[in-house]
């Protein structure tokens, strides 16, 4: 086998984000962006935090959602796992960091797996209910299991020693923003490298059409479990995070709320793009603060009525916003040659 | 006799969770709009009902007035905000109307505030009523009694009356409905309308046992969904029995095992929806 174009060509090529021979450059705007935030935030950087930790979030319902096409309600459901094991972790056993990655991560994932195999037998509406079952579920359990997850108090005392033990995480949340935005980049290179490999062009196609995907042979329930097992095991890494980064891990972690602002981040963003969930998160978090000033409730009305404007107007999200700026810039720019 | 008395609140509640849900059945299956913001017209409902009792306005002329108020609302959203959504996925269907949730979460917040408003039910049901073994309030008495009279009032519309036919004709097989001649696009509206109104009046009566906040529309909108997916996506008999069954299980669940009482309804509706992934009663043997 020698034909597989999508993976044929320049190593560089496979990196293009723009059009051109240096389509790959663009990757260093939001990078640069994010590590530019370390060193002008100031006392922002928590906020960067967060937004740091919901880019991870949304881009875990890209991949299950936007590629695969398994519309979810209840990813917060691994959000929560996660933060919950990476919390108990440090209060129980170890305060290492990296541990409670490893754990957090690991325990979302085998939720996700379990539940995967169960649920994703069905599809439509009856799919959608059972993942907001799942996180109903879960939610409720969180908060009569009280004497395990502190209830409605939230799960309280949580201690992490410094990372690789030197560096602490400090009151202003530089360790905690270079740790976040690293665990970030780590799941970033994966997503990236996933969805351009076979195995996510299948689910392309699974999306797509996954009677068609059957009839060539595919395994869709297969690959459909692979990838809602990725995806919870990467939403569980952020809710780690969370938990890490705040010492807290609260019943709204796996509240509906949490699932349903992230989906409002990925379609602000755009689907299908990986740096939808960037662009969606920062301006989410950014208009949240700006709203949240004047009034508590105002960024529900901006957000709302965003998400409203945005499904029945532009269907690719603020970075079709920018394709289309873009494309009508460059043909401005290349005017046909006079004849 | 504690399981009796059990029994009738379980039973209240499921004809408030029947009440506001049988709306959103008709949504469901007859437009295939998946509709979050179900919970936001019933939420609308309870407060209209509110600020007309604050001006004196008595209860249950408010009820009324806020259901014909809600579905003259979910008139206009139909026509402006669900038509373009029809031909659309589930996704665009989903968002738009968690979208609009939001919007109304947010303007009730800040033309309320995020306190409970609370409806006074009116003095004479206010009491106790003796039934022999227990004196159980008479208000609880009366939703069960309303509830019934609804339930029989819709399915004798459904099954006996010229609209129910083509209702059912439109759930079934909406590209038939149209081919024979059928407006479909009014009955879509004056159905959305009517399931708007529904739900108005349950946030209303039920606002004893739910009551209205402004995160109303989402707290309660998974327990509204449950019923419907249960029920069976446009089955108005399976929203009713899905509707009693869930008020129950989940009161007596209550009652009997305190620890797991909150989980055991979601824990029973994932059993059941992977044992029967299209609910009890599929659409196609609707009433």
């Amino acid at each position: 086998m020698t034909a597989r174009p999508a993976l044929s060509g320049p190593a560089l090529a496979q990196l293009r984000v723009g059009p051109g021979r240096f389509g790959w450059l663009w990757h260093a705007l939001p990078w640069g962006l994010a590590i530019g935030t370390y060193f002008f935030a100031g006392a922002y950087l928590t906020l960067g935090t967060a937004a740091l930790e919901m880019i991870l979030f949304t881009l875990s319902i890209d991949l299950c959602l936007g590629y695969a096409g398994i519309v979810t309600f209840g990813q917060a459901a691994f959000f929560g796992v996660g933060a919950y094991a990476a919390g108990l972790l440090s209060i129980h056993l170890t305060p290492d960091p990296l541990l409670g990655l490893l754990f957090g991560t690991g325990i979302a994932a085998i939720v996700g797996l379990v539940t995967g195999m169960l649920i994703l037998h069905t599809e439509g509406v009856t799919l959608m209910m059972l993942t907001l079952a799942i996180a109903s579920m879960l939610s409720a359990f969180a908060l009569q299991a009280s004497s395990l997850t502190g209830g409605d108090d939230g799960l309280q005392g949580i201690h992490i020693s410094p990372l690789f033990g030197v560096f602490p995480f400090d009151l202003w949340g530089n360790t905690a923003y270079l740790y976040a935005l690293g665990v970030l980049f780590l799941w970033f290179a994966a997503a990236w490298r996933i969805v351009r490999s076979p195995f996510g062009r299948s689910l392309d196609g699974i999306r797509q059409s996954p009677r068609r995907m059957r009839a060539i042979g595919t395994p869709v329930w297969w690959r459909l479990v692979a990838i809602y097992t990725l995806s919870a095991a990467m939403a569980g890494t952020a809710g780690v995070l969370k938990a890490q980064t705040n010492q807290f891990v609260g019943l709204d972690s796996l509240d509906l709320l949490v699932s349903g602002t992230a989906l409002v981040m990925l379609i602000l963003g755009g689907t299908r793009r990986l740096y939808g969930a960037f662009v969606g998160a920062a301006f989410y978090v950014v208009v949240q603060d700006i709203a949240a000033e004047f009034d508590p409730f105002r960024w529900m009305f901006v957000i709302g009525g965003l998400l409203v404007i945005i499904v029945m107007f532009l269907e690719g999200g603020l970075m079709g916003l920018a394709d289309w700026a873009r494309d009508g810039a460059a043909r401005l720019w290349t005017r046909p040659a006079p004849k | 006799m504690a399981y009796l008395t059990i029994l009738l609140d379980g039973t209240a509640y499921g004809m408030i969770l029947f009440i506001i849900s049988v709306g959103l059945t008709v949504t469901m299956g007859l437009m295939r709009v998946v509709n979050l913001a179900h919970g936001a017209f019933a939420m609308i409902g309870g407060y209209i009902a509110a600020t007309l009792m604050q001006r004196d306005v008595p209860f249950f002329i408010a009820a009324i007035l806020a259901a014909l108020l809600v579905g003259i609302i979910g008139a206009v959203a139909e026509l402006t905000l669900y038509r373009p959504l029809y031909r659309r996925g589930d996704l665009a269907q989903a968002l738009m109307t968690f979208g609009l949730t939001f919007v109304v979460i947010a303007a009730l917040t800040s033309l309320f505030g995020s306190n409970v408003k609370p409806i006074a039910v009116p003095a004479f049901l206010a009491g106790l009523t003796n039934l022999g073994f227990t004196d159980y309030p008479t208000y609880r008495l009366f939703l069960i009694a309303i509830g019934a009279a609804m339930a029989i009032a819709l399915w004798l519309i459904i099954d006996r009356t010229l609209y129910g036919a083509r209702l059912r004709a439109a759930v079934d097989n909406p590209r038939m409905a149209r081919a024979v001649g059928m407006d479909v696009n009014w009955l879509f509206t004056g159905t959305f309308a009517a399931g708007c109104a529904l739900a108005g009046l349950g946030g209303v009566l039920g606002a004893d046992m739910l009551p209205i906040e402004p995160f109303y529309a989402l707290r309660y909108l998974v327990i509204f969904l449950v019923v419907v997916a249960v029920g069976g996506i446009g089955n108005f008999k399976g929203s009713f029995v899905a509707a009693m069954a869930i008020g129950i299980v989940d009161t007596v669940g209550k009652f009997l095992i305190p620890g797991t009482s909150a989980y055991i309804v979601y824990v029973l509706v994932i059993v059941l929806l992977l044992w029967r992934p299209h609910g009890l009663l599929p659409a196609k043997s609707a009433a």
